[in-house]
């Protein structure tokens, strides 16, 4: 992956469209064709850099259910059906829309949030189920595409907060770098938190003094200099770009300590795993990080599915819930988009064991805040659950949507290397009926 | 009555999957509960049913009271409901929320006068069996509590919960006396990061020296059903682990239930993904003694008041009656 430096705008948000409308629009005016040009980039950069400016105050956070979520047992219950279970329906803060009573403190923030229960992605299978719903496109040997996480570290973050803008949190977690930013670099890839932890290896040793510690970064980007004169490329930025980013991290490392956090606040978080990781995404979101994916597992209900979504979702929805209050009483709401999405969604049918086994063709995604419509359900099922019979969109659709939520051109391209590679699926369209 | 003479004598269906089932104590009818929230009434003589519809959810616990007249069912509603059982067309009588989610177990004391309930909430709770008047709470339980029974001197009582906890309470100072170690009836699967199995039902011994529970181990994949059915046996006075019984071969299977025989055979139900079994199981070893193969996966039994009866439930529609003697 070679970086072409010279111009200094490869990683440019370019928009097709965009550029297109300003160009007719220098036509219109009868400047010279070569004046049109100038303007029309100029005033393109500009409002480009307009653009991102205002992108950089959003933020996304996911909820990874991790294994594929019943939909029947959270967003879409059926009681009383074939299909539906022992599980009943509950009434949310929006009157007329109900959720499943395994949700009681999500169905008081439905005002908040807004459902997607036509969801129908044609993909059982659980490594493809996840790449199709975090990259918006389906796996492919010819290509390969990038997260959500990494588009929105790309165009949401702001570098000067000194914090990485894409950030996993995840039971298993380790601290390392992520592999899924595909064509964007490993700058935009994630770095996974192992649950509640800080960053590992983010503390200076005690055995180095400052002045050792300032004597190694010197020299260190003193080879750097000396390296990048003779060859320079995206891999060897994003190295040294790594530690330049862990320096920042580690100035900044109690952005990822909880016990700065009162006990009360982790009180109300419920102070369990999950309640301390949604009270991290909360301070991490709080402290300007662009992406927060955190993973709820596990949801791959094969066998005993009633009993397991009460053992989850019990644990899920308090923290869920009070993350999406928070978020609202501090006035980060309006910045913020929520996700909770799976692989898949699991089959009406229950099988032998109590189970529910993989299902795609008709399930829900949660959306809310940012620019999404708040309090509304988009799409339905029929009355088993097993067809969408209305508002029916799929992953592509989806994953436009989320980065219309946040202001992001979701049918813009960026250049990288000089090639034009659209953000988001050309195919696809966002879902506008749920964008405010 | 011979255990290894078991063999099928009637079959009945019904339209939607079952859940459990529960002879009346005159042994004539059978009740069971069904994946649609009724129960059904099936008169074993002519085999003709009865639906009775009062639960918003799914029933996975039934209990008659003692004179037969009464049944009480317990919902995932968290409801308790008592039925004019007996009446042609069995009516609710009385319906309490009783519980927050799911009632798990129901059992009745000796003297018929209180009924015990446990569910979801953690809670084991008395209540007037005649009236429906809550009498007691017992707290103790930090998950989800599975089984409850009465022993037979009706001061003592056992409950069992998913986290392998089978606490013995004393009826007058309502505190726990004894506990019983049936964690291996447990599994916290890291990676997948759900707890599974636990005390699923528990049984006492004719002479009142054992104790014994069912469920399952060896959950290398709970969410996937990868368990093998395990049934423990205890020392009542003293809770000393006496068996841990396995049961070879039946992968996928859990014990649903278990109940002790006038012969101190404990018969347990087990359902799995290698079928139906009715398992015997002596105090003098640890493989059952006797395994029945049922037609279908099980997922509940009684035994019918004379002990030459066990009635089972399936996910396949049906409530099949197995006879324990010479055909």
């Amino acid at each position: 992956m070679r970086a072409n430096y010279a111009c200094r705008s490869q990683e440019h948000l370019l928009s097709r469209r965009r550029f297109l409308a300003r160009a007719g629009a220098g036509l219109g005016a009868g400047s010279a064709m070569g004046g049109l040009m100038a303007a029309g980039l100029g005033s393109l950069t500009q409002g480009a850099a307009a653009s991102e400016l205002q992108q950089r105050d959003m933020r996304i956070v996911v909820f990874n259910m991790h294994g594929g979520l019943s939909q029947l047992e959270s967003w879409d219950p059926k009681p009383g059906t074939k299909t539906g279970g022992p599980t009943r329906a509950i009434p949310t803060s929006v009157p007329g829309i109900h959720i499943s009573e395994l949700l009681p403190y999500t169905a008081q923030q439905m005002h908040h949030l807004c459902l997607l229960r036509g969801v129908n992605t044609s993909e059982d299978d659980h490594g493809k189920g996840a790449y199709l719903m975090l990259t918006g496109r389906r796996q492919t040997p010819a290509a390969d595409y990038p997260q959500i996480g990494a588009v929105a570290a790309r165009s949401l973050n702001n570098e000067s907060l000194g914090l990485p803008g894409h950030i996993l949190i995840t039971p298993g977690g380790g601290g390392g770098r992520g592999n899924e930013s595909a064509y964007l670099g490993p700058k935009y890839s994630s770095i996974a938190l192992g649950g509640d932890k800080p960053p590992v290896n983010s503390v200076k040793p005690e055995s180095i003094s400052d002045q050792a510690e300032q004597r190694r970064h010197a020299f260190r980007r003193k080879i750097d200099q000396q390296f990048l004169q003779k060859q320079r490329s995206a891999i060897t930025d994003a190295y040294t770009y790594s530690y330049e980013q862990a320096l920042r991290l580690m100035e900044r490392r109690d952005v990822f300590d909880l016990s700065k956090e009162p006990a009360k606040e982790l009180d109300r978080y419920g102070n369990n795993d999950f309640g301390r990781q949604c009270l991290l995404a909360r301070r991490l979101l709080e402290n300007g990080v662009s992406f927060v994916q955190v993973t709820h597992s596990n949801y791959d209900t094969h066998n005993e599915n009633f009993n397991f979504h009460i053992e989850q979702l019990g644990e899920f929805d308090r923290p869920f819930a009070t993350l999406v209050d928070d978020l609202s009483q501090r006035g980060l709401l309006d910045q913020t988009l929520i996700v909770v999405l799976s692989e898949f969604g699991r089959t009406p049918n229950i099988n032998l064991y109590y189970g529910r086994d993989h299902w795609s063709r008709s399930w829900s995604v949660l959306m809310g805040g940012a620019k999404v419509t708040r309090g509304a359900v988009y799409g339905g099922t029929n009355e088993e659950g097993t067809e969408v019979v209305d508002g029916q969109v799929d992953h592509g659709q989806l994953f436009h949507t989320y980065l219309q939520a946040v202001g992001v051109d979701s049918e813009a391209s960026l250049l990288v290397d000089g090639r034009e590679l659209p953000i988001a699926d050309p195919a696809a369209e966002p879902v506008w009926d749920v964008i405010v | 009555m011979d255990i290894k003479q078991a063999h099928l004598t009637q079959d009945l269906t019904y339209e939607r999957p079952l859940l459990r089932c529960r002879f009346s104590p005159d042994g004539k009818t059978v009740v069971t509960s069904s994946e649609d929230s009724t129960l059904q009434r099936w008169d074993l003589a002519s085999g003709e049913k009865v639906i009775l519809k009062g639960h918003d959810s799914w029933v996975q616990a039934l209990q008659f009271n003692a004179d037969g007249s009464q049944l009480i069912s317990g919902g995932c509603d968290g409801r308790l409901i008592w039925w004019s059982i007996t009446e042609s067309q069995p009516q609710s009588l009385r319906s309490i929320d009783a519980h927050q989610g799911w009632i798990r177990g129901l059992a009745i004391s000796p003297d018929g006068k209180q009924l015990a309930s446990v569910g979801n909430d953690l809670a084991v709770r008395l209540w007037d069996s005649a009236t429906g008047e809550k009498l007691a709470e017992l707290s103790g339980h930090e998950k989800h509590v599975y089984s409850v029974l009465f022993h037979p001197d009706g001061k003592q009582l056992l409950s069992g919960d998913l986290g392998g906890k089978l606490h013995l309470w004393d009826l007058g100072s309502k505190q726990i006396t004894r506990s019983f170690d049936a964690a291996p009836l447990h599994t916290y699967e890291g990676g997948q990061r759900v707890d599974f199995g636990g005390v699923r039902s528990i049984a006492i011994s004719p002479d009142h020296t054992q104790l014994v529970s069912g469920g399952l181990h060896k959950a290398t994949n709970p969410l996937g059903a990868v368990h093998e059915p395990l049934v423990l046996r205890f020392k009542f006075d003293d809770a000393t682990l006496l068996k841990s019984h396995v049961c070879d071969g039946i992968t996928g299977g859990v014990i649903w239930r278990v109940m002790s025989l006038p012969d101190a055979t404990t018969v347990a139900v087990c359902g799995g993904s290698s079928g139906g079994y009715l398992l015997f199981f002596s105090g003098e070893q640890e493989k059952e003694v006797h395994r029945f193969q049922l037609p279908a996966l099980a997922r509940d039994m009684d035994v019918h008041v004379e002990s030459e009866r066990i009635a089972t439930v399936h996910h396949d529609h049906h409530l099949r009656i197995t006879n324990l003697h010479a055909n």
